[in-house]
């Protein structure tokens, strides 16, 4: 593990490369109720996402494609972190990342955001805050979509 | 070693000219260049002098503007080897006039018989404008392939000439793998068979001696932006003859001889083509860029970048895992090297040589057709030109260097 090494970095930080190594829910989920794709068009990063909600519970949500070790590790913490919470609560999650990731000075968040914390390095570079959010914004993107069952 | 190998212009001029580059390794000129001191100055003084709109008043402003706008004219021609400065057409760069041409002669010119031929290192600015009109026409449309190398596959020429296309939108130099594509050996070959050849020019023109003449190209388009100059100001050049039987695509001031209710007659080439007041101290600009390279010679701005490029290769050579696209003769390729470093994603790469101070560009290039042939979503690339140095190849190295130590157990 890298953990030494990049515990010193301001981004690059070892749970976010561990992420990026060993993704423990990727590829794609056949029993999905939700999918959807997000591409950033300014790096040809491409997210899919899938998610499998019963009983107004997100059971599972895995993800595939290829993007940048910040795209990615944050599409894998998205996968872990959403499993099990209501689909009312996942979302109140998503957006309560996506306001502690795009302010320069964050308040603590009103949600435990566990290892995303990891990705607060990201504000330091403005331009991979896009990279950090494809999935959250995929996931939001299927959740809108008509259930595919 | 002579100082013509390390460097093209002195490092006091550099600082001079150059100030804010001061502490900061500037390798994306392929996307955009540095502006020297004395093209900012040409720009602003058409302010600070007083501005005044170009062939409109009678009053010394105007005047002073009119002739500094056609003189750029005139050195635009002469930089470019053209017969006739009437054939320089002022855009607002390469994809305007890319755009403008695809809705003049090709609106006029394409049909549904035709073949339309692009390459598949063509920038998006000259793809789309092509793609668009054969899908809007229901022309032919022929992908001109890149070769394993990253050269224009020759075995294809045949096919290519068989088909007789009407157009063939090519790259000179891709602003991806830095090759140079052998225009002079393919323009005759294609006009032989009856193709109107149109060459993008972006990142050409601004690094090698160029002469359409002998070319013997139709049309070319360029962008001051990449060629010490400012944005928003470009060109277009065309044949007189062609540019004559075109149709005037953008209506306004400034493109009319006479307007009636009934009839209208439009104003010659160019002016037919460069409706409303132009962007003028863009000109001047890109004017006083002409100048500023003229000063130093094209051919030795092409003889820096070579050497400069025969360096960067060697030391990034050195590099275990690092794969450079495109061909490996430093004499076919431009100042242009598109690399990938141990499979790191280009963003973390181009992030955290970023951290170092070398400004290395990463992602698609406006090329995804390219990148799919490529089998890669993205490259990170650096470009050099007339300002950079041996020592920025090695700083460059040593950031890369620490990309992989960042990256060294990670499992891709």
């Amino acid at each position: 593990m890298v953990v030494d090494l990049a515990a010193d970095d301001d981004l690059y930080k070892a749970i976010i490369l561990e992420h990026y190594s060993r993704p423990p829910h990727k590829g794609p989920l056949p029993e999905h109720t939700h999918y959807d794709e997000g591409i950033n068009p300014s790096c040809g990063d491409e997210i899919e996402l899938f998610i499998k909600v019963d009983d107004d519970v997100v059971q599972e949500v895995n993800f595939d494609g290829v993007g940048c070790s910040i795209c990615l590790a944050s599409a894998s913490m998205l996968t872990k972190l959403l499993r099990g919470k209501t689909v009312e609560e996942a979302k109140e999650f998503r957006q309560a990342f996506k306001d502690w990731i795009t302010v320069r000075e964050p308040e603590p968040s009103p949600v435990d955001l566990d290892e995303l914390e990891a990705l607060g390095g990201v504000r330091n570079y403005p331009v991979r805050i896009k990279c950090a959010l494809l999935a959250w914004e995929t996931f939001e993107g299927a959740l809108r979509k008509q259930s595919v069952n | 070693m002579t100082l013509s190998e390390t460097r093209l212009i002195d490092k006091p001029t550099i600082k001079k000219d150059f100030p804010f580059l001061d502490g900061t390794i500037f390798l994306d000129s392929a996307a955009t260049s540095q502006m020297p001191v004395p093209v900012c100055e040409s720009m602003s003084e058409h302010y600070r002098l007083g501005a005044s709109n170009v062939h409109r008043g009678v009053y010394d402003w105007s005047v002073r503007a009119t002739d500094k706008f056609e003189c750029t004219r005139r050195k635009v021609a002469a930089f470019i080897g053209a017969q006739d400065e009437r054939e320089c057409i002022f855009t607002g760069g390469t994809t305007d006039a890319l755009n403008l041409l695809a809705q003049t002669w090709g609106e006029t010119n394409i049909t549904a018989h035709d073949t339309v031929v692009v390459t598949s290192m063509e920038h998006h600015s000259n793809l789309l404008p092509w793609t668009q009109l054969a899908e809007r026409k229901g022309a032919n449309l022929i992908w001109w392939e890149v070769t394993d190398e990253g050269e224009l596959d020759l075995d294809q020429l045949p096919e290519i000439l068989a088909a007789q296309p009407k157009l063939v939108a090519l790259t000179w130099v891709s602003n991806v793998l830095g090759t140079i594509n052998p225009v002079e050996k393919l323009i005759p070959q294609l006009k032989e068979h009856g193709a109107t050849v149109v060459l993008d020019g972006a990142q050409a023109v601004p690094h090698m001696p160029c002469d359409v003449t002998k070319l013997g190209a139709d049309f070319l388009a360029f962008s001051a932006h990449k060629m010490l100059g400012p944005t928003g100001i470009g060109v277009l050049w065309g044949r007189a003859e062609l540019l004559e039987e075109m149709p005037p695509c953008r209506f306004g001031g400034s493109m009319i001889l006479s307007v009636r209710r009934d009839r209208v007659r439009w104003a010659e080439i160019p002016h037919k083509f460069e409706g409303g007041t132009p962007n003028i101290s863009g000109v001047h600009g890109l004017g006083a860029a002409i100048d500023y390279l003229n000063s130093i010679g094209m051919d030795k701005v092409r003889k820096h970048e070579v050497e400069l490029v025969t360096y960067a290769m060697e030391q990034l050579g050195q590099l275990d895992g690092l794969k450079v696209f495109g061909p490996q003769d430093p004499a076919r390729r431009s100042g242009v090297i598109s690399f990938e470093f141990r499979g790191i994603h280009p963003h973390d790469l181009a992030t955290i040589i970023g951290r170092e101070g070398v400004c290395a560009r990463a992602g698609h290039h406006c090329c995804q057709p390219l990148m799919k042939n490529l089998g890669r979503q993205g490259t990170t690339r650096a470009s050099f030109y007339i300002y950079n140095t041996r020592e920025d190849v090695d700083v460059l190295v040593g950031a890369l260097k620490k990309a992989g130590e960042v990256f060294k157990d990670v499992i891709l």
